[in-house]
């Protein structure tokens, strides 16, 4: 009898590995976030105030859009050389898989995100009080990130040119989150009860960690008929 | 399956043939109605509703604001439980409702921002701000586009369909907010005026040709998607027996053969 947690935990342990495997495209979107966010005292100003006042929103929106690239790769290189087929034919409760798979994921780009944005938020000016919700906030909201690119990914993984309609389809799913997290920084920095906007987020986690697998799934076993 | 209850008219609902007949015996009567109701609410709201103590004139334009919005959410849960219908009983018409309500919907929700906004600038001094209500009506109207977008992304009709019906549910959570919005956060936009378990803090004189004007826009969204849907039935259907008989008995006497 093959144990439930099996797949989810087979999966992780194999995705992590590829990670390992391929350190370089993997490191390429926290690199993606450090960079960027150089360019904002660059191309707005240097000016401590203001960059004090930008920083939480910036660092939160870099944070994004540095996820929103990694999404794409999610299920690309498994749909390309058949594993994702494999997957599909096993007989695991397919979001198990699916759950692990993202959170390998996180734990490659929105984990090393969250670990390297006290280092950006110092850089940007933000103020002592923003910085341990920042990396609460970032911490939950990246995994929120992950696991809805990861419907809009495995809805777009057949397609040619499916990494701009992949931002179209999730950017709208992600504003919620980016609301709540760089609420929650800036509530902190305010001197307000920034627990709330983070409990927000967590519910919105919890939902998404349970829903979107299924989500998932389904549009998986769907693009695999095609 | 005739144990118990006989589920034969859901089945039979599914027949993209019988939908479009049906729908051909209705049109007429809800072209009357639509226009009826729309020119009863739109003349009574904009020329014969009392004016506004604070904001004069300038509220009559609530007529086409709140059906609007009104219809854009309503739409939205049309869409994605056509949308669930579809993939749960695989019914190809229930696809074709979800594809033709995606557009309606865009454009209403549409038509909510921009006549907010035209309100917004003598109400409030500025077109957009960035409150509740507004964002989360963006992020509605962009859903909409997303779903849209989908449809026509895959060769296999079949894929884009299942494709945009999953993408529409997820994408549901969101109605719940955008409606609750005004009353969680205390922003700019008003809070709800039409309540269902108390009496809406409007004036009985405006409040009227304001629901008159939404069961306007429900007959209206009602006669749109049946148009729609219509032609996404023939469309896809065009290879089809009585789809033929109907284009060759539609042409012109001299160019039948």
């Amino acid at each position: 009898m093959i144990a439930s947690s099996q797949g989810f935990a087979g999966y992780l342990r194999r995705d992590l590995l590829l990670a390992y495997r391929r350190r370089g495209e993997v490191a390429s979107p926290l690199i993606f976030f450090v960079l960027v966010s150089t360019l904002i005292p660059l191309g707005i100003s240097p000016d401590s105030a203001r960059l004090a006042e930008l920083a939480p929103g910036m660092i939160w929106v870099m944070a994004l859009l540095a996820t929103l690239l990694s999404t794409e790769s999610l299920f690309a290189s498994d749909y390309q050389d058949g594993s994702l087929e494999q997957l599909l034919i096993s007989p695991q409760l397919l979001p198990l898989p699916v759950l692990g798979k993202i959170l390998a994921h996180w734990l490659v780009t929105g984990l090393p995100l969250t670990m390297v944005s006290p280092l950006i938020g110092l850089m940007l000016s933000l103020p002592a009080a923003g910085l341990m919700p920042m990396m609460a906030s970032l911490a939950l909201g990246t995994a929120c990130l992950s696991l809805l690119g990861a419907v809009g990914a495995a809805l777009t993984v057949s397609l040619r040119k499916g990494g701009l309609l992949l931002s179209v389809l999730v950017i709208p799913l992600y504003m919620p989150v980016i609301i709540f997290g760089s609420a929650a920084v800036q509530a902190a920095i305010d001197g307000l009860n920034w627990l709330g906007p983070l409990a927000v987020l967590g519910a919105m986690l919890s939902a998404a960690a349970a829903l979107c697998p299924l989500a998932i799934a389904g549009a998986l076993r769907l693009v695999s008929n095609n | 399956m005739a144990s118990g209850r006989n589920w034969n008219w859901f089945h039979r609902m599914g027949s993209p043939r019988w939908f479009y007949e049906t729908t051909g015996r209705w049109l007429p009567w809800l072209w009357v109605l639509t226009l009826g109701l729309m020119l009863i609410g739109l003349v009574w709201g904009l020329a014969f509703a009392p004016q506004d103590a604070k904001q004069g004139n300038s509220f009559r334009i609530i007529y086409l604001h709140v059906p609007a919005s009104f219809l854009a959410l309503a739409g939205y849960y049309l869409m994605a439980i056509a949308g669930a219908i579809g993939l749960i009983w695989k019914m190809k018409l229930s696809y074709m409702v979800m594809k033709s309500a995606a557009p309606i919907g865009a454009a209403l929700t549409f038509i909510a921002l921009f006549t907010g906004a035209v309100w917004g600038k003598p109400t409030w001094g500025t077109y957009w701000v960035w409150d509740a209500r507004i964002t989360s009506m963006l992020i509605l109207l962009f859903l909409y586009l997303g779903v849209l977008a989908l449809q026509y992304a895959f060769h296999s009709q079949e894929t884009g369909n299942k494709a945009s019906a999953i993408l529409a549910l997820v994408g549901t959570v969101n109605i719940p907010i955008i409606y609750k919005s005004v009353d969680w956060w205390y922003t700019l936009h008003q809070p709800a005026t039409i309540k269902f378990t108390s009496a809406p803090s409007m004036h009985p004189d405006m409040f009227q040709p304001l629901l008159v004007m939404i069961v306007a826009m429900y007959s209206f969204y009602a006669l749109a998607l049946i148009l729609h849907t219509r032609t996404e039935i023939l469309r896809r259907e065009r290879k089809a027996g009585w789809v033929r008989e109907l284009a060759q008995r539609a042409q012109p006497a001299e160019v039948r053969q």
